[in-house]
């Protein structure tokens, strides 16, 4: 493995040095039907799961086909996203705002193909490379962030919970049977680095056990004062630890009890690390929010599952809670009404007795100013 | 053969879902037969370790990344994020797997050209693994070491005419919906703002000067497919102002089932015969809309542009022709006060190229909130510790009513002497002279 240089030489980095020049234009890898008619499209279609048609003023249409994809893919598959769009759409292809791909083509005809070519790919282990759907009144994909496989204060997985929930909900990206879009998120800390907070339905990965102190070493690796600055609740502060060897040394104190559990004080200082697969680390799950303004105003989510444990490689316990609500919500909800609709409709009273789900103590708000605004102050209510 | 034994990862490869296991050990296949011989700059067996890894944690329940350490380009403060393996002997193919964020093309489409290219760049300097695409928008590279960090950057700006994103106290990458390229709802050209906004901001991209991170997103319609609602500190949603146009022609074919309703969205169960009455006109947030006859009228200045009719109604109904967009300030995730969705501050502004008037708005904005805002501080908090009207102060734009979901509830207005009749310098002797001690 001999390093090769790209023409950048560490000696005079300024040299040739090209920067500021942001991302390429988006206009240069338009497909020419899409080019031709931007800005002048006159209605759509959804001729079956996962296949749209747009109509142009001028006649035009310009026909797609959505897959889903697990977001986390190596070049190779990107390079046979790029062999099939080379064979069938020009050498263009596109992505979601929610990570799945659309192939598009200028002609009906073109669709049946394409389609074909899509659905007859498979990986090794069995499961679809390229499965048509996420489009309508259906559940497109899921949402995620790095979990396991990449970040410092995940408390969860975020690629194997999601495989895990879209596997058993399978038959919703490929359907529309729902009363309206159901859009989930899953976030693998309680940082939610994704639209959980305003998702139908999202599981968040979440640590339960204050960080373990590292007096060893914490000195040694760690800035105190930033450690203490990191934590949002003030829970931490400087302090004077004896080791048992006897050496008196710098370090910090918890006190457990404001703890929230964020993982902030980690990022800045490895010696307060807060994994715990012992009982401590799992989920929670959220329903109800929605970002779009179509009837009724944008939706935070709400807590309705306290603890989900993890359980690698499958996570049964959380799939069957998110199925419960997904079924109780497609047999209650009205045709167009969005799961916090239909929630708010019905009262949360009942979406607990209807979804079989037990509600605790925990999910009465207790967290700052917001939490009044959630408790109830009216005789409305359901028995 | 597979480096690792990974029993647990193997269960994830069933199921019709795609496989992101089967998807890593593809990439891992692929590098260890090397059939076309690349000079991979990083272990070949860097997938093999990273399986590895994930098995441990799918075994242990814990994740196995440190954070620490600041790595990046020389001159930027962000697009780089330092990633190292705390179990280095065991998987040193991962020891050190930095992500790289690249800045992708507005509205996410790309030539089959240039992704084979950005391939093989990964491919050669780094993991291959990707994220198609980071919940922020951009294309993630996940996994290089150190030294590559400056090749990559030199080849993407010389050979692919491309730069990194956001990353830190910066201007994050801004992301918007496919607008008007492919969706007839876009009142803007989401796209095209996306794009000018940021090369136009490169600097606060680039170079963290903020008390925190910032968010641009740009939703075509309120329908807000890029969540820019809910997801960013400064949201533009597209809007018309004038008359939904109607096709009374295709009302009728909606009524009388020749067209099905919602573009066919609803598809997959039977849900009965559509009723126009019951699906549009009740919906209706507004109450605005009734029929004559078998024709459909809208009282369009009592509209709020929910978008339900015309979702339900594609053909029969379009967005109007005075188009421009509403401003949202201060959007984010619970952390830490609780979530926030954006709060309305300019709710109309003309959205064309060169898009001056946003500029400008923009740069009082960004202006302010380096010199007001905490360490740490998203403009959504400062907005909520200093109060809405300041912000309109800065901002420059006039008081309306649209800005607030009700007026206050409680009378402590906080009056400025000169808006009082006569001030707030009395001398008690007059008072005196009106009222005995
Ligand atoms: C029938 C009317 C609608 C049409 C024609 C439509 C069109 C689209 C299009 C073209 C996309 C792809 C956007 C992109 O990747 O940039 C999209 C995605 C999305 N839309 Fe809509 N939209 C409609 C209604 C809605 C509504 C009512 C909502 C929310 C309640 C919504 C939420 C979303 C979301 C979250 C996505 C991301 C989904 C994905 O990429 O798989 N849309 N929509
Ligand atoms: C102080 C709290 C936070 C910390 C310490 C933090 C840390 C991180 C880290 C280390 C990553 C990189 C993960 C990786 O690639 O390995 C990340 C990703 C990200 N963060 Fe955060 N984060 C925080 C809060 C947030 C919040 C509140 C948001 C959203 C408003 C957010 C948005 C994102 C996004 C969009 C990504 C990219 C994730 C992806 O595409 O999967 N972060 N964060
Ligand atoms: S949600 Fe938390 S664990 Fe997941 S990528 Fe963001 S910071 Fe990391
Ligand atoms: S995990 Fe968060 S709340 Fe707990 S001590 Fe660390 S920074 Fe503070
Ligand atoms: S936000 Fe509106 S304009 Fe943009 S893609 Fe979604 S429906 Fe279309
Ligand atoms: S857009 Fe919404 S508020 Fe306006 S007429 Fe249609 S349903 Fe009513």
């Amino acid at each position: 493995m001999a390093f090769i240089s790209s023409g950048y030489d560490p000696k005079q980095p300024m040299k040739d040095r090209i920067t500021d020049i942001g991302p390429k234009d988006y206009k240069e890898f338009l497909p020419p039907v899409i080019k031709k008619n931007y800005g002048k499209w006159l209605y759509h279609e959804i001729l079956e799961p996962g296949v749209l048609m747009h109509k142009a003023e001028s006649g035009d249409e310009v026909y797609t086909v959505r897959v889903g994809s697990p977001r986390l893919m190596g070049v190779q598959t990107i390079r046979e996203i790029c062999e099939i769009a080379d064979k069938h759409c020009g050498g263009h292809v596109r992505w979601t705002t929610r990570n799945n791909v659309e192939f598009m083509v200028d002609s009906k005809d073109k669709v049946a193909p394409l389609k074909e070519d899509l659905l007859s790919r498979k990986h090794t282990g069995g499961s679809f490379k390229f499965p048509i759907g996420g489009t309508g009144a259906g559940m497109t994909n899921i949402i995620h962030t790095q979990g396991w496989v990449h970040c410092h204060t995940a408390a969860s997985d975020a690629s194997g919970t999601v495989k895990a929930v879209m596997d058993d909900l399978f038959d919703e990206f490929t359907q529309m049977r729902l009363p309206a879009q159901l859009r989930v998120s899953m976030a693998c800390c309680v940082n939610m680095c994704g639209a959980v907070h305003c998702s139908d339905i999202g599981f968040v990965g979440y640590h339960r056990k204050p960080p373990i102190i590292d007096h060893k070493i914490l000195d040694q690796i760690c800035e105190v004062p930033l450690a203490v600055a990191a934590c949002p609740t003030a829970a931490i502060r400087p302090t004077k630890v004896d080791l048992p060897d006897g050496t008196k040394v710098n370090s910090v104190a918890i006190k457990n009890e404001r703890c929230m559990f964020c993982g902030n004080c980690y990022t800045m200082c490895p010696a307060l690390p807060l994994s715990d697969g012992q009982g401590g680390d799992g989920l929670i799950i959220m329903v109800g929010g929605k970002v779009s303004n179509r009837i009724s105003n944008p939706k935070f989510s709400k807590v309705v599952v306290d603890f989900v444990p993890n359980e690698p490689p499958r996570w049964p316990t959380l799939v069957k809670k998110v199925r419960q609500i997904v079924e109780a919500y497609s047999k209650g909800a009205h045709k167009y009404e969005r799961l916090g609709e239909w929630a708010e409709r019905i009262g949360w009273e009942r979406f607990f007795e209807v979804c079989d789900l037990e509600f605790t103590w925990h999910l009465i708000d207790d967290f700052r100013d917001p939490a009044y605004e959630t408790w109830r102050q009216t005789t409305n209510f359901k028995f | 053969m597979a480096k690792h034994k990974t029993p647990l990862l193997d269960e994830l490869e069933k199921g019709p879902w795609p496989s992101f296991v089967s998807d890593i050990k593809r990439e891992a296949e692929s590098r260890a037969k090397n059939e076309k011989g690349v000079e991979y700059q990083i272990p070949v067996d860097v997938c093999d370790d990273l399986l590895g890894v994930l098995e441990l944690s799918y075994t242990d329940g814990e994740t196995h990344w440190k954070h620490g350490g600041i790595v990046g380009v020389f001159g930027y403060g962000g697009g780089v994020i330092g990633r190292y393996c705390d179990q280095p002997e065991m998987f040193p193919g991962v020891a050190h797997f930095h992500t790289v964020r690249v800045n992708q093309p507005s509205g996410l489409y790309y030539s089959t050209e240039f992704l084979n290219k950005l391939c093989d760049l990964w491919e050669f300097r780094g993991s291959g693994m990707t994220n198609m695409h980071g919940s922020t928008g951009d294309i993630v590279w996940l996994g290089t070491t150190t030294p590559q960090l400056e090749e990559i950057f030199y080849e993407l700006t010389h050979n692919l005419d491309t730069d990194l994103g956001g990353s830190g106290s910066n201007l994050r990458t801004p992301a918007c919906c496919l607008g008007m390229s492919r969706c007839e709802y876009s009142c803007i050209d989401a796209q095209d703002l996306c794009n000018d906004l940021t090369h136009e901001f490169q600097d606060f991209l680039h170079r963290p000067a903020f008390p925190y991170k910032f968010k641009f997103k740009m939703d075509g319609c309120p329908n807000g497919c890029v969540a820019s609602i809910a997801r960013s500190d400064l949201s533009f949603i597209g809007l018309w102002k004038d008359n939904i146009r109607i096709n009374q022609e295709a009302v009728r074919a909606y009524i009388g089932g020749e067209i099905p309703p919602n573009g066919g969205a609803h598809a997959g169960r039977d849900w009965g015969k559509f009723n126009i009455q019951k699906e549009i006109i009740d919906l209706c947030p507004t109450k605005c809309m009734w029929m004559e006859g078998d024709t459909l009228k809208i009282n369009d200045k009592e509209c709020n542009h929910c978008m339900h009719c015309i979702n339900a109604m594609p053909r029969a109904l379009r967005i109007g022709e005075d188009t421009g967009c509403a401003l949202l300030l201060g959007a984010k995730a619970p952390i830490l006060d609780g979530a926030q969705m954006g709060t309305l501050v300019v709710p109309f502004i003309k959205c064309e190229s060169p898009y001056t008037e946003i500029k400008d708005l923009i740069e009082k904005l960004f202006e302010f909130w380096m010199e007001e805002g905490k360490n740490r501080e998203r403009v959504g908090e400062t907005m909520k510790r200093i109060g809405l009207y300041k912000i309109l102060q800065v901002l420059e734009v006039e008081v309306d009513a649209r800005v607030v979901q009700e007026p206050r509830t409680n009378p402590y207005i906080f009056w400025k002497e000169e808006e009082v009749t006569g001030g707030w310098d009395r001398k008690i002797e007059d008072y005196r002279s009106r009222h005995k001690m």
